[in-house]
């Protein structure tokens, strides 16, 4: 949901980044935090296994500029990618603004696309969210390895409306502010509507 | 867009603000903050040198909101409040509605104390929530919203 504070001249919106385990998630935000301005962002906390997997959630503060003198800052998420997770999942999507799905661009994963975003579904459900609905962008990650599905035919399956579609290779920085512009800009067009 | 914005007025955050001061002196706390439970921090009073106040607050959140999971697999609907006691600082976190008012401490208070006095501050936060909710329930559908004046350009700005 949403916070606008007109004593201090902000708005604060909160964007998850969802898909399967291992899919590239993380890197999203971290290659955000490596290459933004310091002034521009807050730590990157990332509550992890000790194999680096996310337990939890990871989170970055990110402040894009200013729009008519407010300050625009972003909260980006990142939500467990792997199955038995399901619970955390469902909090981190609770007042969720926008949504980024990012599949795992390999042959093999295929299947573990699918379900994630079925997860996704059914989980913005729960909460009271329909996909159709809401900010939404398809980022199709990992485009530099050798086994991808072509991209026409990832985004067939994938697709669920006119979601804008980005190619991306995380690891690289490839395609990640594309991903991040993309969704945000929904954000505040959804709050212009009202 | 699923849920109304909250949208707190400058007039409305100054009547915040005093709220947690008073608490925040009552509790002989550290920082007395209010967030909300997507992990958004609304305003907050006291010592934050050398705080993450962002940070904190979406841990908070996640914090509660995994407590709130736990209550549930064990037929509570929710715990209302959370304690985390540290060696010198502690923390107390009191969940109001859609808020989180959370209270610092260290040596200096007990949580007796801190529990007693934010028990009355819960009152004024929730009925000060409440107005919040309405006020910005009427925004959204007001015309004269100054969101509605945001042009496709400003958002442009923003990526330039």
């Amino acid at each position: 949901m949403t916070f606008i504070n007109y004593a201090s001249r902000e708005i604060n919106c909160k964007i998850v980044y969802y898909g399967p385990g291992l899919c590239g998630k993380t890197t999203n935000l971290q290659h955000i935090y490596d290459s933004t301005a310091p002034q521009a962002k807050g730590k990157l906390i990332s509550l992890a296994t000790e194999t680096d997997r996310t337990l939890f959630f990871d989170f970055m503060p990110l402040e894009l500029g200013t729009v008519r003198g407010f300050k625009t800052r972003f909260h980006l998420y990142t939500v467990p990618g792997q199955v038995y997770y399901d619970a955390s999942r469902k909090l981190i999507l609770k007042g969720v603004d926008g949504v980024v799905f990012v599949a795992d661009s390999q042959e093999e994963r295929m299947d573990a696309n699918l379900e994630s975003l079925y997860n996704l579904e059914e989980n913005l459900q729960t909460q009271g969210y329909n996909l159709m609905d809401i900010p939404y962008v398809l980022q199709l990650n990992k485009r530099d390895l050798p086994n991808v599905v072509p991209t026409d035919e990832l985004a067939a399956e994938l697709l669920r409306k006119d979601e804008p579609v980005y190619e991306a290779t995380a690891s690289q920085g490839v395609g990640v502010f594309d991903t991040l512009k993309a969704v945000a800009k929904q954000v505040l067009t959804e709050l212009r509507k009202g | 867009m699923a849920e109304t914005p909250i949208v707190i007025h400058e007039h409305q955050f100054i009547k915040l603000k005093s709220v947690l001061a008073r608490t925040c002196v009552e509790c002989a706390a550290r920082v007395v903050m209010l967030v909300d439970r997507d992990g958004h921090p609304l305003a907050f009073h006291g010592d934050i040198a050398g705080m993450d106040t962002t940070s904190f607050s979406s841990l908070a959140a996640g914090n509660v909101a995994a407590t709130t999971s736990m209550a549930k697999l064990i037929g509570e609907n929710v715990f209302p409040a959370v304690v985390h006691e540290g060696e010198r600082e502690s923390i107390f976190i009191s969940v109001i509605g859609r808020s989180l008012l959370v209270v610092v401490f260290d040596e200096r208070s007990t949580l007796s104390l801190v529990k007693i006095r934010t028990k009355k501050a819960s009152f004024e936060v929730a009925a000060f929530l409440e107005e919040v909710a309405r006020d910005s329930e009427e925004q959204r559908h007001s015309e004269n919203s100054f969101f509605a004046e945001i042009t496709d350009d400003d958002i442009d700005s923003l990526f330039s």
